[in-house]
């Protein structure tokens, strides 16, 4: 049993017994749905399909329904690829970073964190999809032989580095997320009083046993595949970033991206989590798992990422005017100044100001706060992306070339809907499965809770 | 049956120590410590994830040298690709991708077909409360060099719940 200092806050509040921990995370997916879930589940599906129908029209029409030009050939959907994954990013970190680092406040996070991160990079992963404008022919971005002649992907671009990322990433993430989901779907099933749902969670759990060789085999298949992950994790985004540092087009030529964009995505990403979670663990009654600690340790994170974030953007901005390049430079102030000044300050505001208000203990544990900070900074990472992607092409070397993007009603509807079709995974997650992994947190339930924390036996020893 | 972790651990220790042989314990999370005490000898899992990243990153490695090397060389600027050496740092990300998603996929699929955890197979749990919070202990006899009765003298002062005694056919 590891002990931990006494003066460290209990990480789950109350006198919870290991039974308790079982019964406070089942319940809400044995009971009826409240009907706040319908309602919230019924506003999500109707944003969500109206998102997949705007794609249907996409696809008979093609990507001439986006509001693109040639000069802007990128704007709307590269943005929303770039936003969704970055938001996918919290996630496997939370699980593999911080397991590595021993962090034990993940534990009552990891799961609905992780959750997250794989349906935000299934949303995604659509945009790139899409844009091919041919989806049936999708699956030509991989290397197989094909019947036009010795032709093959290539493997010197960045876009092409992207699809191996995304999708090792995705399935990785998937697979750790799935493995630690067996131990408590057999939980589950165990309980499971109803035939449907018993045979349902069974299949789910795969026959799960508990058996101390399997735990011991389940401890190191984590271990390895975190320590696989966090690579991963670093690598995904910096390969995104590639996607624009290797182009030639002043304001994306940049060594600064890949640090800059993992550190926005990870920024970006517990932002998201703050704002799931926080609506999720009033909803759930997880009050005291998910408490004001977890909360200020990922303020923490959001200050830290948020600060690395803002220190980018000033760099950048001090060397488009140090390398003496004027078209770098005139890309950073047409930035700043030009007609995409409105977005640019945005962003500057949202990204850079807001996450400093954190080095107030007061703010970063109030939760309101909190709350609504986790979107003002999702707002910023969108113009962000919004920035980097338009506003260093809508002015490119001719000025008779010069042009501004507006969105078409499809550009917005397909954004909108991947955030529809997003909260009806996740509700549908938040309904069905363990949103706490419950087989960690009662490793911790002796050292990190606070009835034993409290109890004279605890003190007796340190 | 046990209630708890730690008085499940000190039983074992106890029984191991007066030459009992512990078959199996089941338990809702991992117990630290528990396996040299009932002699569960460590995985080696972590090697075959080894393995398979490296079967992943030559696999990689052959692949684009095909592709980009030999069937076609990617002409960029007049600058056909050669050697693969050349070229080498433009591949770093892919091979990087694979070797990950190799060793992942590889670790996880070898690990539930050992722990015979596969879609739709019965519950192999011995009480639907070991996923809560019982910790089981299964003893057999016919493993053991003491009698039935010395077992249950042995036993009875571990702080167990519950005692079963099964017959296995």
């Amino acid at each position: 049993m590891q002990k931990e200092a006494a003066i460290r806050e209990p990480l789950i509040l109350g006198h919870k017994t290991y039974h308790d921990v079982t019964e406070d995370v089942c319940k809400p997916i044995e009971d009826k749905a409240p009907r706040m879930w319908y309602i919230l589940f019924t506003i999500a599906l109707i944003i969500g399909l109206y998102g997949v129908g705007s794609i249907c029209y996409l696809l008979g029409t093609g990507i001439g329904v986006w509001g693109l030009n040639k000069t802007i050939g990128w704007a709307w959907d590269i943005t929303n690829f770039v936003w969704w994954v970055g938001i996918g990013h919290a996630g496997t970190l939370i699980s593999a970073v911080l397991l590595l680092f021993r962090q034990k406040w993940r534990m009552a996070i990891n799961r609905s964190a992780e959750a997250m991160t794989i349906f935000a990079v299934f949303m995604a992963g659509t945009f790139p999809l899409i844009h091919m404008g041919r989806l049936w022919v999708g699956y030509w971005v991989l290397p197989l032989p094909n019947h036009f002649g010795s032709l093959w992907v290539n493997f010197n671009s960045p876009l092409l580095w992207d699809v191996f990322a995304i999708s090792t990433y995705l399935s990785v993430s998937l697979v750790f997320w799935y493995i630690g989901l067996i131990p408590d779907f057999a939980t589950i099933r165990d309980r499971a009083k109803k035939p449907v749902a018993k045979r349902m969670y069974s299949i789910l759990s795969f026959g799960w046993s508990g058996r101390a060789k399997h735990w011991n085999r389940f401890e190191l298949v984590s271990l390895v595949l975190a320590g696989l992950a966090t690579p991963l994790v670093f690598s995904v985004h910096s390969i995104v970033s590639f996607d624009f540092a290797t182009s030639v087009i002043p304001g994306w030529h940049t060594t600064i991206f890949p640090p800059y964009f993992v550190a926005g995505a990870v920024f970006s990403g517990f932002a998201m989590v703050q704002t799931l979670l926080l609506v999720m663990r009033k909803a759930m009654k997880l009050e005291a798992y998910i408490h004001t600690k977890h909360v200020e340790y990922m303020n923490v994170v959001i200050m830290v990422t948020g600060s690395i974030v803002g220190t980018a953007y000033i760099t950048e901005l001090f060397i488009s005017w140090y390398s003496g390049v004027e078209y770098e430079a005139y890309a950073f102030l047409n930035r700043a100044t030009g007609p995409y000044w409105w977005a640019y300050w945005s962003m500057m505001t949202c990204n850079v100001i807001s996450p400093q208000l954190m080095w107030f203990r007061k703010l970063r544990r109030s939760l309101l706060f909190t709350f609504f900070i986790s979107i003002i900074v999702n707002i910023g990472m969108w113009f962000e992306r919004y920035v980097i992607i338009v506003t260093s092409i809508h002015r490119d070397y001719i000025p008779a070339a010069w042009s501004m993007h507006y969105p078409s009603h499809i550009d917005i509807a397909v954004y909108i809907g991947t955030i529809g079709l997003f909260f009806v995974f996740f509700l549908l997650f938040a309904r069905y499965f363990p949103v706490l992994a419950l087989n960690e947190v009662k490793t911790i339930l002796k050292g990190s809770g606070q009835s034993y924390k409290e109890s004279p036996d605890y003190h007796k020893h340190h | 049956m046990y209630g708890d972790d730690e008085v499940l651990k000190n039983s074992a220790k106890k029984l191991v120590s007066n030459g009992v042989k512990i078959a199996e314990v089941y338990s809702p999370f991992p117990i630290h410590g528990i396996d040299p005490i009932i002699g569960v000898k460590g995985t080696r899992l972590g090697i075959m994830a080894f393995l398979y990243g490296l079967t992943g990153l030559t696999l990689a490695t052959i692949g684009m040298h095909y592709f980009m090397v030999r069937e076609w060389k990617m002409n960029v600027g007049g600058k056909p690709n050669f050697t693969y050496a050349e070229n080498m740092l433009a591949f770093i990300p892919v091979s990087f991708e694979f070797t990950v998603l190799c060793a992942a996929h590889g670790m996880a699929i070898t690990y539930l077909l050992l722990n015979r955890t596969l879609p739709g197979m019965p519950a192999q749990n011995p009480d639907p409360r070991t996923t809560d919070d019982k910790f089981v202990m299964e003893i057999r006899l016919q493993d053991q060099s003491i009698s039935e009765s010395e077992l249950d003298e042995l036993l009875k002062n571990t702080g167990f719940e519950e005692l079963e005694k099964k017959v296995i056919k």
